[in-house]
């Protein structure tokens, strides 16, 4: 007997779907803000190699980006307590994604922020520019720019990391997947419509970013 | 019961050659599919071009865990019975795949033009023309880019451990879950993928400076 297809029991469900994708999205929000900052923070450090931070940083990048999100996730939300530290199940989530986030944007901003030819910050002095008006408009602006496409990628590969937040009982798109084929039985129906919504977010935060870089960080010439 | 230190170690060791043996296995799965998927991308005809592209987009716009539930439930309906362990190879070489491809695009189309002109005017065939031109100087871009990816493949593989293949990190869960000392298994299982990948990233960067010095 062949298999029937039915997404109905699915569609059903689609209040949970939105739900979740909406929760998804908020952590990634509130992930990609914080950990891009804590991004810029590391670059600045690594780039311009402020002791005794830069080799920290840089020890919390290689750790970071040689290890699976997921094992940072439980030694998070599993490990931590242990030593005193309750968090809640969305607070380890994010906190997971923003220091994941953060070492990677170390790296790519750091590059950015590096391709940036001296003459500029002392042509941005003889100017009279302050200190933080050249920091701001010759080295974040520009490197930001010149990394915004590796940056965003970055941010779109948290975001579908995110997915197994739902391990830690996080109420995001596919923990409401695993419950609402937990209940109608229709496992393969209920992850190909919420892998088209993950596939869906993608694109719609590829081309937010986009329009945000266009808007913000690209010169108007 | 009781786990002392190395029971633990050595338990996990176990969840870390298994780890290993699903990475070699997608790696080596990911790259002779990815190797397909490479010559449909970049081939003359915009059917196979565009069928690739949506594999690519399929498998980099979704999240890995949602693929591996495809495949699992997926083959399931096929009234195959599918072991997490095959869904796992399954779906991390397919992943691999994907990625790989694109990868190798980006290498294939740093090449010259002028290098397929120069081979097409010596009447080699697009596929002489790839085997004795092209591929042999895009193999050489390749290389860096591919190590530092086999990093990505290696922590993918932690994501199996949710459909029940007992790799590194399902070890770990339950040694966590058993012996109440969490802070240790997952700090001990993060040094066992760090262990894994660190030197694959340090080799990375080594080819990529030696390239980038002799080019």
């Amino acid at each position: 007997m062949a298999y029937q297809f039915d997404f109905l029991p699915v569609l059903q469900n689609s209040d949970l779907l939105l739900r979740g994708a909406l929760f998804t999205l908020e952590l990634t929000a509130i992930g990609t803000l914080l950990g891009v900052s804590l991004g810029i923070v590391g670059a600045v450090v690594r780039a311009w190699n402020i002791r005794p931070f830069a080799a920290l940083f840089g020890l919390y990048v290689e750790l970071i980006r040689n290890t699976p999100f997921l094992v940072q996730l439980f030694f998070i939300f599993f490990g931590l307590p242990g030593l005193g530290l309750h968090i809640s199940e969305w607070q380890a989530s994010v906190l997971a994604m923003v220091i994941n986030l953060g070492a990677y944007s170390t790296e790519i901003i750091r590059a950015g922020i590096q391709a940036i030819p001296k003459g500029q910050l002392e042509a941005a002095s003889a100017l009279a520019m302050t200190r933080f008006e050249a920091f701001r408009h010759v080295v974040l602006q520009p490197a930001l720019a010149k990394v915004w496409p590796a940056l965003s990628s970055q941010i779109i590969i948290v975001m579908l990391g995110s997915a197994v937040c739902s391990q830690i009982a996080t109420e995001e798109l596919s923990f409401y997947a695993n419950f609402i084929q937990s209940r109608n039985f229709r496992a393969f129906e209920t992850y190909a419509l919420t892998t088209l919504i993950y596939l869906c977010m993608a694109l719609l935060i590829r081309q937010l970013l986009n329009a945000f870089g266009r808007r913000y960080l690209s010169r108007s010439r | 019961m009781d786990f002392t230190f190395w029971d633990i170690v050595r338990n996990l060791l176990t969840g870390l050659q298994w780890t290993a043996a699903l990475s070699v296995v997608a790696f080596i799965g990911g790259g002779l599919i990815g190797l397909l998927v490479l010559l449909m991308r970049i081939s003359k005809s915009r059917f196979a071009r565009t069928l690739a592209r949506g594999y690519i987009e399929l498998f980099q716009g979704t999240p890995l865990l949602m693929q591996l539930f495809l495949i699992f439930f997926g083959v399931a309906l096929l009234g195959i019975d599918i072991s997490p362990w095959m869904a796992a190879a399954l779906a991390l070489t397919l992943f691999t795949s994907a990625y790989l491809a694109e990868i190798w695009r980006g290498c294939v189309e740093s090449i010259a033009n002028g290098q397929w002109e120069a081979s097409a005017s010596l009447a080699m065939s697009p596929l002489e023309q790839m085997r004795y031109v092209i591929f042999p100087q895009a193999f050489r871009v390749a290389i860096a880019p591919t190590v530092g990816f086999s990093v990505q493949v290696i922590k993918g593989t932690a994501v199996t451990s949710i459909i029940g293949f007992t790799e590194l990190t399902k070890t770990g869960s339950m040694l966590a879950n058993a012996t109440f000392e969490p802070f240790m298994v997952y700090g001990l299982v993060a040094l066992g993928y760090f262990l894994l990948c660190y030197p694959l990233s340090l080799s990375a960067r080594y080819l990529e400076r030696r390239l980038h010095a002799s080019a």
